[in-house]
């Protein structure tokens, strides 16, 4: 047989290449013929889920606290030790670093110490989705920016994507810093990113975000398509701002942060 | 031909067991940011991309650089850079190694690196830049490799290989402007958002990839019987010139539009980087050391004397190399994090582990390196080096 | 025969390596793996039946959990409906673990059994 040992690796080489697009195709498969997949039945629909958070109706420090505990407890949120590795879905932060360019001089004093409520915009045109290298994060039709824990290769390109700081890198293993979790929902393991979900857990079961439920009315969660939904008249009446619009990221939580009342 | 790189001398093992400790070191502490975390860098929430990704970005540049022995020797028949252009490619080779291992160790879930491949994202930047970096290596490794075993042959090269060497001319172009994209196209990072970017990319690259080759070819002329050439270097030292003094007026370009236009969100990583913020300032000495070695390079390379002195040279080439380094491996990337979106003020310093780690990879570049260029220091003293048409 | 001593030597080891797994085992009795069912949960069930027949569940359950995450993750499709034509609730924890209650002795026996160390329970609660 005529073949060198060069020929002969070269042959080598690309059959092991072969093999190893073939082997690639295994994974390449079709789900049950007889199965099928559906929505729950009782789901909370929309076409563009929103949030309207009224700051107005958060006086004490614990009306913040109560709805971010409810968030963190019923996401297995850890609270990590060195501020570094720090993981929130909902935080708050002053006007000023809330709403950078935007903060005037000589404003209310109750304004410039106001704390702001922060989490996910779930931006219309999501920078954190377009730059994903793998769909680990992305746009669900009904407007929720998913994330995908088991496909994240935690490379943290969406966290220098998103303008507003809402991503979260697990830096290291949090599960032994979530005090008391709570066993109906998943933990995250280290190096993916995380972040507020809208709660889509909960809409699947046609309950509304944890968040707006602990808000006692301040904080309202609607379709921002339907003209008639709540968020959408709360709108109607009232003034509201959303976060570096000029982005145009088309963020869909608005707040509602004060003043005509007095007017 | 690989033959070659398993003979040499005392000193050249002593070098390859040199890198191999540094390896060793940087695989052990890789183990362990595999089984902690990310969490033994000195990243964090708000500086989410390091040391790590700055080398990324450097490297790139180096990688591309190749391109500027290509184009005079390939396009305009400078015969002359025969001599120096297959260490131009095979410094490619070991750059893009380094590049894609630096991507490598900044994974959070690096068993996943084959989703970019399973689930296709051609929306996302970094799926491109994943596709020209894999397909710029396999061109050099390709053309360096054929070039050389053709040379050892006494053959002219394979004919296929001539397509091949002029894709890889927009290619290298390409790798870099592909990079700066990552950067350049987000909407919320003020220092990044500039539309020079790519072309300042570029210019950082023609004139540290240039630079670094320089003295690389100097310390072969000192430590092999291979000359590089005199005239060589020299044209390469011009090509440095230009390029950096392009990269500097760029850089000059992004001053007066954040100065003059003195919108506060794309001044305050400058003022970050250069006089500190908010009684924060770690990297103020590195970027200003920086600014003074690109200066005082320029004035070395721009006036002749000290530009065809080889040992002003040297000094020049060395201050280009280290200058880039600090603004692109280190600066560029900082600021971007700093401020955060909020406006406030975190920063970051690269921890023991993440510097062991980043001199492991620079070992494995090195150690590529010094492979293919003990190659071809070995088929050029076995066979001679001449110059021929191609 | 150029170098015949270390060719000889040479195949000597690398038999030693490849058939490591035959001589190693020789001689042993084969133990299959006992996925054990007596939980409280399957206990009360009048007919004991999972989401779909124990066959191909044992055969392609892997390939059906992948189905399932995608399906409620990506596609927010929350209920299976089986071949049977019956409805489930997709989650792991929730609905696969409230009956599969002692992973120590179902999903270990036989991932134990055949070396593979799935990372579901990383993230996801036993119970």
């Amino acid at each position: 047989m005529g073949m060198d040992r060069r020929e002969f690796l070269r042959l080598a080489g690309l059959t092991c290449i072969g093999i190893g697009v073939g082997g690639a195709q295994l994974f390449v498969r079709a789900r049950i013929a007889s199965s099928e997949f559906a929505p729950t039945d009782e789901r909370l629909n929309a076409e563009r889920w929103a949030m309207v958070i009224d700051l107005r109706k958060f006086r004490t420090e614990e009306d913040y606290q109560r709805v971010i505990d409810a968030c963190h407890r019923i996401h297995n949120v850890p609270k990590m030790p060195d501020p570094e590795d720090e993981i929130k879905w909902i935080w708050t932060e002053d006007f000023e670093h809330s709403f950078p360019g935007q903060m005037n001089p000589y404003v209310p004093p109750e304004i410039e110490e106001k704390p702001i409520l922060l989490l996910c915009n779930h931006c219309t045109n999501a920078p954190c989705t377009r730059v994903c290298p793998t769909k680990a994060t992305f746009k669900r039709p009904d407007g929720i920016t998913a994330q995908d824990y088991h496909r994240c290769i935690g490379c943290r390109f969406c966290m220098a994507g998103c303008p507003y700081g809402a991503r979260s890198f697990n830096w290291r293993d949090p599960k032994k810093f979530v005090k008391d979790p709570n066993p109906e929902y998943p933990m995250r393991g280290p190096g993916v990113v995380e972040k507020c979900t809208f709660c889509v857990e909960r809409l699947e079961k046609g309950k509304r975000p944890a968040c707006v439920e602990k808000s006692n009315g301040a904080m309202l969660f609607g379709d921002l398509n339907d003209p008639n939904s709540e968020v959408r008249r709360y709108l109607a009446e009232h003034f509201s701002i959303r976060r570096k619009p000029e982005l145009g990221t088309q963020p869909a939580v608005f707040y509602i942060i004060g003043g005509e009342d007095h007017v | 031909m690989f033959e070659k790189a398993l003979v040499g001398s005392k000193r050249y093992w002593t070098l390859i067991f040199v890198l191999l400790g540094i390896i060793f070191a940087g695989f052990i502490t890789y183990l362990f940011q595999l089984k902690i975390g990310l969490g033994i860098t000195g990243m964090s929430r708000d500086v989410s991309w390091g040391l790590y990704i700055g080398q990324f970005t450097f490297l790139v540049g180096v990688a591309a650089s190749a391109v500027m022995i290509v184009i005079p020797y390939y396009l305009h028949n400078y015969k002359k850079f025969g001599r120096i252009v297959i260490l131009g490619e095979f410094l490619a080779v070991a750059a893009v190694t380094m590049c894609l291992l630096f991507i490598f160790v900044d994974m959070g879930q690096p068993m996943r690196i084959f989703n970019v491949i399973l689930h296709p994202t051609p929306r996302s930047i970094l799926f491109w830049d994943a596709v020209v970096l894999s397909g710029y290596l396999l061109l050099n490794i390709l053309i360096g490799w054929n070039t050389l075993h053709a040379e050892y042959k006494g053959a002219p090269p394979p004919k296929w290989i001539k397509p091949l060497i002029y894709i890889s001319i927009p290619w290298a172009i390409s790798i870099h402007t592909v990079t700066a994209f990552i950067y350049q196209g987000l909407p919320g990072r003020h220092f990044w958002l500039t539309a020079i970017m790519a072309a300042r990319f570029l210019a950082s690259a023609f004139s540290s990839g240039p630079a670094l080759l320089l003295l690389l070819a100097l310390l072969v002329r000192r430590y092999t019987s291979f000359d590089p050439g005199r005239e060589q270097i020299q044209s390469v030292a011009k090509i440095v010139t230009y390029a950096m003094i392009v990269n500097f007026f760029f850089f000059l370009l992004e001053l007066f539009t954040v100065g003059y236009s003195q919108i506060p969100g794309h001044l305050h990583p400058f003022k970050y980087l250069f006089f500190g913020l908010e009684g924060h300032g770690r990297l103020v000495p590195l970027m200003w050391i920086s600014v003074l070695l690109a200066v005082f390079s320029i004035i070395l390379l721009v006036i002749p004397p000290t530009r065809r002195n080889e040992t002003t040279l040297t000094v020049a080439a060395a201050s280009v190399f280290l200058s880039l380094w600090l603004d692109k491996g280190f600066g560029l990337i900082i600021g971007g994090f700093v401020p955060n979106p909020f406006e406030r003020v975190f920063e970051y310093w690269p921890t023991l582990p993440e510097t062991i780690i980043t001199l492991g990879v620079w070992a494995v570049g090195f150690l590529v390196l010094t492979v293919l260029y003990k190659i071809v220091i070995s088929v050029r003293e076995s066979v001679g080096y001449e110059e021929v048409a191609h | 025969m150029y170098d015949g001593g270390k060719i000889i030597t040479g195949i000597v080891i690398f038999l030693l390596f490849a058939l490591f797994p035959i001589y190693s085992n020789f001689g042993k009795t084969y133990k299959p793996p006992k996925p054990d069912l007596n939980t409280p949960e399957i206990q009360k069930m009048e007919v004991k039946k999972c989401v779909e027949p124990k066959e191909y569940m044992r055969a392609e359950h892997m390939k059906l959990l992948v189905d399932w995450r995608d399906a409620a993750l990506r596609e927010g499709k929350r209920t299976y409906i089986n071949s049977r034509g019956e409805s489930y609730f997709i989650s792991l924890q929730n609905t696969c673990m409230r009956c599969h209650s002692d992973k120590k002795k179902f999903c270990d026996e036989c991932h134990k059994h055949a070396g593979v160390s799935p990372y579901c329970w990383d993230c996801h609660f036993a119970k």
